[in-house]
């Protein structure tokens, strides 16, 4: 299965955050490590989105759309911006 | 708000149900989608085991050579996913989860499955039993390929795809409902595709 | 659960297509109207966004293939067992419509001001954003030095081949054939490897910059064969493309 990566994710970004996340700089709560969301791992297609680390494929954000409106779990990163 | 354009042309590929033989929202697919919350797990036979597990406890446990040698059902069922994608008529080979909770003494009303990777889903006990659900190893006459949640995945076709949870290592009992991965994130608590059971509150 | 719900706002734009040139036998290039568009930086895309009659829709992301000051245009591949894609390539024609979201993307982008010399590798359809990285280059008269590897199963199936070999100053395209190539072919043969990029990429030391496009087992390949070579992770930006 291809894992894509946080390019994939970019306007649902967009949608969520209202405004460009891609750059932004996700340090993951579990490992420490620090990478854009552009290089993150993302696991599309499931019944939400799933964004990991890319070092210890710690979860990161989970969003879900249901009926319409985007729920989004930012709970495992300890810092974005 | 604005209607969006119609795109000339354009239509779904794959035909919406017509014969009714589908839980509503859901089209027939002849491939067999990968879908996942996380990267596949590669554990090796040798390392794997399967646990019924309650409180901090292991109530009962099987390496592959012991999950072998239980007695193992070969079965056709459809499948649906809750991203509306149905298959029908697949074929699984695995050992009844009758054959593994009757291993242990409990009272039960719940598990909380388990996999490699971290993924959990919950279920009531009343649906894993009873021929409702296994543990599966083989598909389509082949050992489950790892990307389809081999070694073992469970198995539970009258509920949405994602209750089979992919690579699973075993079922916590629980006395109580406890919503698992996509259960937290807003999908049904029980998840049955002929009442379009896909979100909490349907 | 920290967290917030957000209903969808209005990103989606109405488009119409201004033309559609057939690239290769798979391959078509879309160009589009967009009103407002706000312009884009080399390297970004759109997601395009398709409603069938009976208000099906279906929405995909594509790489945006010229650069700013062009008009936008996305370089579409057909995948057989594609939903969205066939179409796109087969049916659509000047004066259709469809929705746009974007430009998107603030990482896989390039800009006069980021330094090079610039290593672009690209896997099938993966060349579509870092063509226009090379048609922005060249818009601006960047004499940065650039070098793509480019990756493709046979000649034919080579996108916008004419263009890429007619970049001056400085800017430089290779190619390799992995499934076949012509007689008298002297370019390289195989998937990209270990041996040919130590042959083609900039010298670490060189404080080059490098993209790396395609599917995602192209990508994971090359960057960190690059990344053995001495590039540091952050002077190596990927964009993975999947399948349907």
């Amino acid at each position: 299965m291809a894992t894509l990566d946080g390019n994939a994710i970019g306007g649902l970004l967009l949608e969520v955050f209202g405004t460009d996340m891609t750059d932004a700089a996700a340090t993951c709560a579990t490992c420490g490590a620090v990478r854009p969301l552009a290089e993150t791992a993302v696991y599309l297609r499931g019944p939400g989105t799933v964004v990991r680390c890319r070092t210890c494929a710690g979860l990161l954000m989970v969003i879900s759309r249901i009926r319409g409106v985007s729920c989004v779990d930012l709970t495992g990163l300890s810092a974005l911006g | 708000m604005t209607n969006p354009p119609v795109s000339r042309g354009f239509h779904r590929r794959r035909p919406a149900d017509e014969d009714g033989k589908l839980p509503p929202g859901q089209y027939l697919t002849d491939d067999f989608p990968v879908l996942s919350a996380g990267p596949t797990p590669h554990t090796p036979r040798p390392d794997w085991t399967f646990a019924i597990r309650r409180g901090g406890d292991t109530l009962a446990s099987w390496t592959w050579p012991e999950f072998q040698a239980l007695p193992a059902e070969t079965v056709t069922v459809d499948i649906h996913c809750v991203t509306r994608w149905s298959k029908l008529g697949t074929t699984w080979r695995g050992v009844s989860v009758d054959t593994l909770l009757a291993q242990v003494k409990h009272d039960a009303g719940y598990v909380l499955a388990f996999s490699d990777g971290g993924y959990t889903t919950n279920l009531p006990v009343k649906d894993v039993t009873s021929g409702q659900a296994w543990v599966a190893f083989g598909y389509d006459g082949q050992p489950l390929a790892a990307e389809h949640g081999g070694p073992a995945r469970l198995l539970v076709p009258h509920l949405y795809f994602w209750k089979s949870a992919k690579w699973v290592r075993g079922l916590e009992l629980l006395d109580h409902d406890q919503p698992g991965f996509w259960e937290n994130y807003g999908y049904h608590i029980y998840g049955d595709p002929w009442r379009e059971q896909r979100y909490a509150g349907d | 659960m920290a967290g917030t719900a957000v209903r969808g706002r209005l990103t989606w734009q109405v488009a119409t297509v201004a033309s559609v040139i057939r690239e290769t036998d798979s391959v078509v290039t879309i160009g589009l109207e967009v009103p407002g568009w706000p312009g884009h930086r080399a390297g970004q895309h759109l997601d395009v966004r398709l409603t069938a009659e009976d208000g099906y829709r279906a929405e995909r992301s594509y790489s945006i293939a010229t650069s700013d000051g062009e008009p936008v245009a996305i370089t579409v591949e057909r995948l057989d067992d594609g939903e969205v894609s066939p179409y796109l390539t087969d049916e659509l024609r000047p004066g259709d419509q469809l929705e746009v979201r974007g430009p998107i993307g603030r990482w896989f982008v390039w800009d006069a001001s980021d330094a090079g010399p610039l290593l672009l590798a690209a896997g099938g359809s993966g060349v579509v954003p870092l063509r226009s990285i090379l048609r922005h280059r060249q818009r601006i008269g960047s004499t940065v030095p650039a070098r793509l590897l480019y990756s493709s199963r046979t000649l034919a199936d080579v996108i916008y081949h004419g263009e890429l070999d007619q970049y001056g100053d400085g800017a430089q395209a290779i190619y390799t054939l992995t499934r076949r190539q012509p007689p008298g072919w002297t370019g390289y043969s195989g998937r990209v490897d270990a041996a040919m990029l130590a042959e083609v990429a900039w010298p670490a030391g060189q404080h080059p910059l490098a993209f790396v496009c395609g599917p995602n087992s192209f990508v994971e390949t090359v960057a960190g064969q690059l990344v053995t070579l001495g590039y540091p992770a952050g002077r190596v930006k990927t964009e993975r493309f999947g399948g349907t």
